[in-house]
């Protein structure tokens, strides 16, 4: 009964990782980021019911603790590199190539 | 039965948050799949996620995204151009590949019959979860604080932004209006109004110069670059129509055409200036 959560897991995971290598809008890329945590907590609430042991969800809301402040610092920067060059793609912040 | 109609609609709106071409509207995909997401922890015995993911995910992350979305500028959209050749076809048939994999994997497995946490769940799940955080997880609880405490200070940090010339005051601004009189000769007072007629005072008519021209400076910037600025043609027309209008409205005996409203003015003073007889 939970084998069809796993599976949607596993989409949701499939579309975030494809939306982070495809996406050039580095916000975008970053809701890519939330959505592959998410479909990973949607895993992990699955196996704790599905071995009727809350160590699951509790995995589940440190991840989303970690999600909160990755969000928060990694949206400064894009603001601060958006500050500096104008533009929130991810192809303009290429400095470090050369 | 929340699974079967959840499940597709998150599918779909993920798969939107690929192929839209606007931020805005990826975010509110995401909104949909997170608050599915959230029925789904409730289906699955897990109430107080339930409350996290709408109060955390949908109300402070997304609000967060939606706020710098808005300070790096709505239309911010996505540029077309590869830096790395194929890299766009590379990256779509890896992920169905990774897709494919972890899918057939996943359905070839049984996980069997679900404990569930009906026995996990004694006495309430919020309790049991407190029960389970703040003994086996007490450190990890602790360091959680300490990451968000570094998360809000780096933040602050990062968003800070010195002031490098001296804030503005209502003096010094008065000063500087002076100086570029004296310099160039701009106009020292407050920009002219929009046009007030007698039908027409919104914010959009620009007022009319001696000559008959509109006044560009009377109406907002922002108005002229939408383009919905109107012109001094479309409100004749406008009064035109309202004119015929007043004209069939009072049709009855008392009626005086010679007396319209925007000729009348105060009584007894002439019902047409030389102004207002048409050319």
């Amino acid at each position: 009964m939970t084998n069809e959560y796993i599976v949607l897991s596993a989409i949701l995971f499939t579309i975030g990782c494809v939306g982070v290598l495809t996406r050039r809008n580095a916000i975008v890329v970053f809701m890519c980021v939330e959505l592959m945590l998410n479909a990973c907590n949607l895993a992990l609430v699955t196996f704790a019911k599905q071995h009727g042991n809350l160590d699951g969800q509790i995995a589940a809301f440190f991840v989303m603790v970690v999600a909160a402040a990755e969000v928060v610092i990694g949206l400064a920067i894009i603001m601060t590199i958006f500050r500096t060059r104008r533009s929130a793609s991810v192809d303009d912040a290429s400095l470090l190539k050369y | 039965m929340a699974f079967w109609i959840l499940a597709p609609i998150m599918v779909v709106a993920a798969l939107g948050i690929l192929f839209v071409r606007k931020a805005v509207h990826a975010a509110l995909l995401l909104a949909v799949v997170m608050i599915s997401l959230a029925v789904l922890y409730a289906v699955l015995d897990a109430p107080f996620l339930f409350a996290v993911q709408i109060i955390v995910y949908t109300g402070a992350i997304l609000m967060l995204f939606l706020f710098v979305l808005m300070l790096v500028g709505v239309d911010a959209s996505d540029s077309v151009v590869e830096t790395i050749r194929g890299q766009r076809a590379m990256a779509t048939v890896l992920g169905l590949l990774l897709g494919l994999v972890l899918v057939t994997g996943f359905s070839q497995i049984a996980l069997g019959t679900a404990v569930g946490l009906d026995e996990a769940n004694e006495g309430g799940n919020i309790q049991q979860l407190a029960n389970v955080l703040f003994s086996r997880y007490v450190f990890a609880f602790e360091a959680t604080s300490a990451l968000l405490i570094t998360a809000a200070m780096g933040a602050m940090v990062l968003a800070h932004r010195e002031r490098l010339t001296p804030k503005s005051t209502q003096s010094s601004l008065a000063a500087q209006r002076m100086r570029d009189y004296a310099e160039t000769g701009k106009h020292l007072g407050p920009l002219p109004s929009p046009g007030v007629y007698a039908r027409h005072n919104a914010v959009d008519t620009p007022a009319l110069l001696p000559d008959g021209t509109a006044s560009e400076l009377s109406v907002s910037r922002v108005l002229a670059a939408r383009g919905t600025v109107r012109s001094a043609p479309a409100f004749a027309d406008d009064i035109d129509e309202v004119r015929r209008q007043l004209a069939a409205g009072r049709s009855d005996a008392t009626a005086d055409p010679d007396r319209m409203p925007e000729q009348g003015g105060k009584d007894g003073a002439p019902a047409t200036t030389e102004e207002d007889v048409p050319r």
